[in-house]
């Protein structure tokens, strides 16, 4: 029943994008086959497909952590984009280096990052009982602003056109690629091994399982001694690190450089992954699947529909409303009474 | 530094922090009576372009806010299915709404991103206006600054001493015993979800009608979170939300003044750009810091379902 309604939101949001069409004065069945299934119809739009899944898997695989223990960070694309700041300093510092450490070290760096500016919500939390939902939130903000600073002044490629982009990363700072012939890279091993990790230790582990106890039952959790503050440093760090990591493979695969324009919103978009998939590492698979095609739609809608892609967002938040509302269906067994009067 | 400066910088300071007195104060009731909407930001990008749109076809920015109330009101009545009939969880239906919302908002707002609105000529109290220094920021302003003050009188009239704000005050202390003296819990909470997402709405409109006649993509730029953010800065008590806006619209002047001004200092833009956000985090700590003023003055069932004969 729990994987049922997720399902039932995707069949909702179907019908309520067809009707969406047909009100923007475009045929329901162009519109559904434009944005769902364009995207993907040779193996080059499936490999696209992993590629844009490949941050929304690491990062809702990291929120989930924290969403299970009732941990909110939702300051996701603020950590990607730290992480990616620190990362890319890494191979823009080191720039002509062949060591093969490098690529490693950035992605360290890149985890290190995104749990540095995770750190302080979580800090702010245990330690002032500041709410990490806000907290987060703002750091959002603070980062992006960061990022431009960096590619219009110190980080600025000198023979860049005064573009506001760095230099591009040197072969051995980028991500190789998986599949010849496409953009699928490295990341993805990353994120599908964030999964397995995900799910041993949210399943298999007593942290896990303190979490998990602590989010369903905050009060059983103290009682058993469970400390709540442990959950909020594990919850905001292992969503920090994913989502740096997330960062990192962005700007050292399919962008190959730092720009103002590392991501279309994947930390937030990664919010509906993680409830869409359940906060379960599989559910988290399929959803961000599912969320990349609502991206890759949106960009096929504006090409050939005359759509703003921002339809993908709406799409996107339709989904999370849809979902919110099946759930009613989990949690209650709704009946069709008559009211007493 | 001369007078007129100062004018101008407490007039913008009053500008700025209007539409955070409205979103604040609607969210203030909205969690009053025990309801967290954390979809201010969605609601708020909504008002705007629709009160932006509105006001360019028909030429008139008080329909212009009526529709920024409208949508408001239509935004959040989709929060209070999500967090009220159906009773999921409220942070995430408030997050879903602020995604949508923002990006429902550039979705439709395409069209306008390039159309300019005339500026409203604001509304002058005779003579009172022209106090130096402090006319022109107090007495010669839009019509919904001058809303906005009212509001804070009517929310706190109505919170503190009316029998209705008693009874939203009831449901969202304690909803087991407003619902078994009889009140209709969800129906309270309904109204005061509408209520929050009108003002939201207003708020937004005032953006994209008189703080900046436009519409850009993400304009709202995060104001919706500072709103909910100053709720609790103000510990849930709407007077401090007039203290609490000026001071965070005073911050967002103060940085524009110095990047406009093109004095000699050697700090990026960017730096002074994020001193808005970094300010709500610091006033967040330094409230939340004492345990027991928060606990003392949020709703005891803020964020909590109402399940009822449970």
């Amino acid at each position: 029943m729990s994987y049922l309604s997720p399902l039932l939101a995707v069949g909702l949001m179907f019908l309520s994008g067809m009707i969406l069409f047909l009100l923007l004065g475009k045929s329901p069945m162009e519109g559904f086959k434009v944005f769902f299934m364009n995207p993907v119809k040779d193996a080059y739009g499936v490999a696209e497909l992993f590629l844009k899944a490949t941050p929304l898997m690491l990062c809702a695989v990291g929120l989930s952590v924290g969403f299970k223990a009732n941990v909110w960070n939702i300051g996701a694309e603020g950590q990607l984009l730290i992480g990616a700041l620190v990362g890319g300093g890494l191979a823009l510092h080191f720039e002509g280096s062949n060591s093969p450490f490098l690529l490693p070290s950035m992605i360290l760096a890149g985890a290190m990052g995104g749990m540095a500016w995770a750190a302080i919500p979580a800090f702010l939390r245990t330690r002032f009982n500041a709410n990490e939902i806000l907290t987060s939130l703002m750091l959002v903000y603070v980062a992006e602003l960061m990022v431009s600073w960096v590619v219009h002044g110190p980080w600025k490629d000198p023979d860049g056109f005064n573009f506001p982009q760095t230099k591009l990363f040197s072969a051995k700072a980028t991500l190789p690629i998986l599949l010849e012939g496409t953009r699928v890279n490295a990341a993805l091993i990353f994120a599908l091994g964030a999964l397995v990790v995900g799910w041993v230790f949210m399943h298999r582990s007593f942290l896990g399982y303190q979490m998990k106890v602590a989010g369903q039952a905050e009060f059983a959790g103290r009682y058993a001694g469970f400390s709540a503050k442990r959950s909020v440093w594990i919850g905001m760090l292992a969503g920090g690190a994913m989502a740096g990591v997330a960062g990192i493979s962005e700007v050292a695969g399919p962008i190959g450089q730092i720009t103002e324009h590392i991501s279309p919103g994947y930390g937030f978009a990664a919010m509906i992954v993680a409830f869409v998939g359940r906060l379960n590492p599989i559910g988290i698979f399929f959803s961000s699947l599912l969320m990349a095609l609502l991206y890759m739609g949106g960009e096929q809608a504006q090409q050939y529909l005359n759509l703003p892609s921002s339809i993908s967002k709406v799409f996107q938040g339709m989904l999370l409303f849809f979902l919110l509302g099946s759930d009613v269906f989990i949690h209650f067994r709704p009946r069709l009474v008559r009211r007493r009067k | 530094m001369g007078q007129t400066f100062i004018s101008s910088i407490l007039f913008a300071t009053v500008v700025a922090g209007t539409p955070l007195i409205i979103v604040a104060l609607g969210e203030l009731v909205t969690e009053k009576s025990g309801v967290l909407n954390l979809g201010a930001e969605g609601i708020m990008s909504v008002g705007a372009v629709a009160a932006f749109a509105v006001a360019h076809h028909t030429g008139s920015p008080a329909l212009g806010v009526l529709a920024g109330m409208a949508a408001g009101m239509f935004m959040s009545l989709l929060f209070g299915i999500s967090a009220l009939t159906l009773m999921a969880n409220q942070v995430a239906s408030g997050l879903a709404l602020s995604i949508f919302g923002v990006g429902l908002s550039a979705f439709i707002g395409k069209p306008y991103e390039s159309v300019a609105l005339a500026s409203v000529d604001p509304i002058r109290i005779p003579l009172l206006h022209r106090i130096p220094v402090l006319g022109p920021a107090l007495f010669e302003q839009q019509g919904l600054v001058y809303f906005s003050w009212a509001l804070i009188a009517a929310v706190a009239w109505f919170l503190y001493r009316s029998r209705a704000g008693l009874v939203l005050r009831a449901v969202g202390e304690s909803p087991v015993s407003a619902h078994s003296i009889g009140y209709g819990v969800v129906r309270i909470r309904y109204q005061a979800v509408l209520f929050g997402g009108a003002m939201a709405g207003i708020g937004g409109a005032f953006l994209s009608l008189f703080y900046t006649p436009m519409w850009v993509e993400g304009m709202v730029a995060g104001r919706g979170w500072i709103a909910l953010s100053l709720v609790v800065f103000a510990t849930w008590r709407p007077m401090r939300v007039l203290i609490g806006a000026y001071l965070f619209g005073g911050c967002m002047i103060t940085q524009m003044f110095v990047q406009g001004s093109g004095a000699k200092i050697h700090i990026p833009s960017q730096f002074l750009s994020s001193l808005p956000y970094v300010a709500t985090i610091v006033v967040l700590v330094l409230i939340s810091r004492n345990r027991s003023t928060i606990r003392l003055n949020s709703p005891a069932s803020l964020g909590q379902p109402f399940l009822p004969d449970a």
